[in-house]
């Protein structure tokens, strides 16, 4: 597998805790699934950690602006936790820092939904 | 003693599952040539967008096709030149990745990633067919640096 995704659930909040590398083919399509089956359950308050993640392609980067926007229009929010450096650069590449709410402490990641 | 100019080259079939064959090939180039950390991670990701658009857009996943590259290592860095086989295209058509109506898409990004961690990027139509797109890398030259006189951008080139 090239992505582990490991589902936390706290209260309204799904956490999804990520280890591995989120590249085209296999590592995207698991994102990509995983965030599907919650929105439908209807769970739509999404944290990613992506404290785990060792290496995204521009094929990564786009599967977590899908989900995003995917997320977004079900009415629901899609946020970030613990962004590696490199995710990092790659969002700031592309203009998207400004476009994911970013957290780097989980409990204001949560906080953040009330 | 390292000649002035080494090639290596691997032909691989547009298949996805080769991607990381590749960038393990790139990964052991960059260290022989002396690239420092940061700059062979980004050569390896330029790399595979490279390989990935070729497999994906190039040849559209047909096993009939390959993906020919060629690693050329010089003494002050490295080329490489990725051919597919398919119909080629315009790179000046394709949309801005930066553009505020852009923004959202879900593909479109590699290319500007590549122009961003490699030196140079250019695309030519091969003259029997698909599109070779051909990429360099300088070695950041091993020297003492006095603190304060040199800083790295995001993707570790140097600036000063």
């Amino acid at each position: 597998m090239q992505l582990e995704i490991r589902e936390r659930n706290t209260g309204e909040v799904v956490i999804l805790e990520m280890a591995g590398k989120i590249t085209i083919g296999e590592g995207s399509v698991q994102l990509r699934e995983a965030v599907g089956r919650l929105r439908d359950n209807n769970q739509i308050k999404i944290v990613l950690n992506l404290g785990g993640v060792t290496y995204v392609d521009s094929s990564g980067i786009g599967e977590l602006v899908s989900c995003y926007t995917t997320t977004k229009n079900s009415g629901g929010r899609l946020k970030l936790l613990n962004l590696p450096k490199k995710i990092k650069d790659l969002l700031m590449i592309t203009k998207l820092l400004t476009v994911f709410e970013i957290y780097e402490d989980e409990q204001a990641a949560l906080e953040s939904f009330q | 003693m390292m000649l002035a100019e080494n090639v290596v080259e691997l032909t691989i079939a547009s298949q996805l599952e080769f991607i990381d064959l590749v960038t393990t090939l790139t990964d052991n180039i960059t260290r022989m040539i002396g690239f420092d950390e940061e700059s062979a991670y980004w050569v390896n990701m330029a790399v595979r967008e490279s390989v990935a658009n070729a497999v994906e857009h190039g040849n559209k996943y047909d096993p009939q096709k390959s993906v020919d590259l060629r690693f050329t290592v010089g003494v002050d860095g490295l080329r490489v030149s990725i051919r597919d086989h398919g119909e080629g295209f315009d790179p000046a058509s394709l949309p801005d990745p930066l553009d505020p109506d852009n923004l959202l898409n879900p593909a479109g990004r590699g290319i500007l990633y590549m122009r961003t961690f490699m030196d140079n990027v250019e695309y030519q139509r091969h003259p029997e067919g698909g599109m070779v797109v051909s990429m360099s890398k300088r070695r950041a030259p091993k020297q003492p640096v006095e603190e304060g006189d040199q800083k790295q951008d995001a993707v570790g080139n140097q600036r000063t």
